[in-house]
C-alpha cells in the first residue's frame, strides 16, 4: 500500500523511509538514559514497545533479522548483558513472522494480546538471563513496568502510525 | 482500505530467497546472542571495550541533562522547607548539642584507636581514594541495579574497585569507559558484600535484593543474630572492600535472615569516591603432594 502511494505521488526518499522507525526505536531505547537515578526499576522498555508498534503497524517493514542491531543497541545503550534484547527481540520478531502467516482476522484487539505477549516473553527472559548472568534479581520490581509497558503499548502503537504518516507524508 | 497485513510472497524466486535468508540470519542472530550471553556468565569481563565504549557515547546526555532534574527536584524540596521551619529549627537545635558531646566522645576513641593500633603494630586500611566522581544516571529499566559515574580509565578507575560515599558503600565498579564507568549497586541482585555487625560483632553476608534493599544472611550459627537498627559496616574478608565502611542499617528481622537499607542512597548522592582496590591476599601455596 505505502508503495504503491508513494509511487503514484512521488516517493519520500528511501533514507527517511528506513531512518525514521530505526532511529524512534533507539530513541526509545535512550530514554533509559535520562538521568533519573533510582534503587528499582520504574520504566517500561520503550525500546521494546516501538518496535514492536512499527513491527505490528507495517509487516513489510522489516525483516525478522532487523531486530538483532536494534536489540544489540538496546543492549549497549540500557547497559544490560549483551545479548539479551537482541535474542529476545529476533525470537519475538520471528513468533509475530509465524503469526503473521496464518490467515486470521487481525484488529487492534488481537495486536494488543500479541504485543502483550511479546512483552511478558521478554521480561521473563530479561530477568531470566539476569538471573542465570548474576545470580540473582528480584522478579517483584519488574511486575509495575511490565504492566505499564502492557498498558502504554496501545498509546505507542498510535505514536508509531503518527511518525508512519509523517514518513510517508512528501 | 485496511493496509494487507501479510507479506506477498509472490512468485517471484528473488523474493522468496530474500525472504529466507532473512530466516537464515535472524536464526543465526539468536545463536550469536546466547553465545553471547554464556559468554557474559563465565567470562564477565569480555567484550569491554565495546561495552565501555557505549557507555562514554551514551552518558553525555545523562550528565548535560542531569543538573536540570536535580534543580527541579531540590526545588520541591526547598519548598517544602518554609513549612514546618520552626520545629524544624527546634529539633536541630537538640540534635547538635547531642551530635557535639558524641563527637568530643568520637573524638577520645579515635585517639585511643590509634594508639592502641600502634601498640599492636596493626596494619591495615590501606585503600586511598583514587578520584571524586559525580553520580550522572542509573537503569530505569531491567532487572539489574546499576548507577553511571562520570569517571572512567583516564581517571585512574578500574573494574573492580569499590566505591563510597560519604554516608556509606555504594557499590563497586563493573564496566569501565575513558570518561565513564557503571557502578553495580550493594542492592543489585549479583552483588554480595561480607559484614559485621556493629553491636555484636557478628560475621554477616549482605546479599543485594534488585529494589533497593539488602538481605542479610547470618555466616555463624546460633549467634545472637540481628536487631532492628543494628548498624551493618564491611568486615574486610575476601579483599574486595576495605574493612569498616559503614554499609547499612537492619530494618526488619525474621528468623536468622534481616532485611537493610543501604545507608547511601544513590539518588540523594553528589558525589561517590572510587577507592583502590584492597591488596589481595598472598596466593596459597599449592597443596604438598608426590610428584612422580
Amino acid at each position: 500500500m505505502s508503495i504503491i502511494e508513494s509511487d503514484l505521488l512521488g516517493q519520500p526518499s528511501a533514507w527517511r523511509l528506513q531512518a525514521i522507525p530505526v532511529v524512534s526505536t533507539m530513541i526509545g531505547s535512550g530514554v533509559a538514559l535520562l538521568p533519573f537515578i533510582t534503587t528499582a526499576p520504574v520504566l517500561p522498555p520503550l525500546g521494546l514497545l516501538i518496535a514492536l508498534g512499527w513491527r505490528l503497524l507495517r509487516p513489510e517493514l522489516w525483516a525478522a533479522w532487523v531486530a538483532l542491531p536494534l536489540g544489540l543497541a538496546d543492549d549497549l545503550i540500557t547497559g544490560t548483558t549483551p545479548g539479551t534484547a537482541m535474542m529476545l527481540w529476533t525470537i519475538t520478531f520471528l513468533g509475530i513472522d509465524l503469526i503473521d502467516a496464518r490467515p486470521m482476522w487481525r484488529d487492534h484487539w488481537l495486536d494488543w494480546w500479541i504485543a502483550t505477549a511479546a512483552i511478558l516473553f521478554c521480561a521473563l527472559g530479561q530477568w531470566a538471563i539476569g538471573f542465570f548472568v548474576s545470580g540473582g534479581g528480584a522478579f517483584g520490581t519488574m511486575i509495575p513496568p511490565t504492566l505499564l509497558a502492557i498498558l502504554g503499548f496501545p498509546p505507542i502503537a498510535r505514536l508509531c502510525a503518527k511518525l508512519d504518516r509523517w514518513r510517508l507524508a512528501k | 482500505m485496511a493496509p494487507p497485513r501479510h507479506r506477498d510472497r509472490g512468485f517471484s524466486r528473488r523474493i522468496q530467497y530474500g525472504l529466507f535468508f532473512g530466516y537464515v540470519a535472524a536464526a543465526m542472530g539468536v545463536v550469536a546472542g546466547i553465545a553471547l550471553v554464556l559468554i557474559a556468565r563465565f567470562d564477565p569481563a569480555a567484550f569491554e571495550g565495546i561495552k565501555g565504549l557505549a557507555l562514554d557515547m551514551t552518558t553525555p546526555v545523562t550528565k548535560v541533562t542531569r543538573p536540570i532534574v536535580r534543580g527541579g527536584g531540590s526545588l520541591a524540596d526547598d519548598i517544602g522547607g518554609y513549612f514546618g521551619a520552626v520545629s524544624e529549627n527546634k529539633r536541630l537545635h537538640v540534635e547538635l548539642a547531642d551530635a557535639q558531646r558524641a563527637l568530643i566522645q568520637a573524638r577520645v576513641l579515635a585517639f585511643e584507636n590509634v594508639r592502641l593500633k600502634r601498640t599492636l603494630k596493626l596494619v591495615g586500611d590501606q585503600s586511598v581514594p583514587i578520584v571524586a566522581a559525580r553520580i550522572v544516571g542509573s537503569n530505569l529499566t531491567g532487572t539489574r541495579r546499576f548507577v553511571t559515574l562520570a569517571a572512567g580509565s583516564a581517571d585512574g578507575v578500574a573494574s573492580g574497585q569499590p566505591v563510597r560515599a560519604a554516608d556509606g558503600l555504594v557499590g563497586r565498579i563493573t564496566e569501565v569507559g575513558t570518561h565513564a564507568a557503571r557502578v553495580v549497586l550493594v542492592s543489585d541482585g549479583g552483588s554480595a558484600v561480607p559484614l559485621r555487625v556493629v553491636r555484636t560483632g557478628e560475621a554477616a553476608l549482605g546479599e543485594g535484593r534488585g529494589d533497593g534493599a539488602m538481605e542479610i544472611h547470618s555466616t555463624v550459627v546460633g549467634g545472637p543474630g540481628f536487631r532492628r537498627g543494628d548498624l551493618l559496616v564491611t568486615s574486610g574478608v575476601g579483599g574486595v572492600y576495605p574493612p569498616d565502611l559503614p554499609v547499612a542499617v537492619v530494618t526488619g528481622t525474621s528468623g536468622e535472615i534481616a532485611t537493610a537499607q543501604p545507608l547511601a542512597e544513590p539518588a540523594k548522592l553528589d558525589f561517590a569516591i572510587v577507592l583502590s582496590q584492597a591488596p589481595a591476599p598472598p596466593p596459597v601455596a599449592p597443596p604438598q603432594g608426590r610428584h612422580h
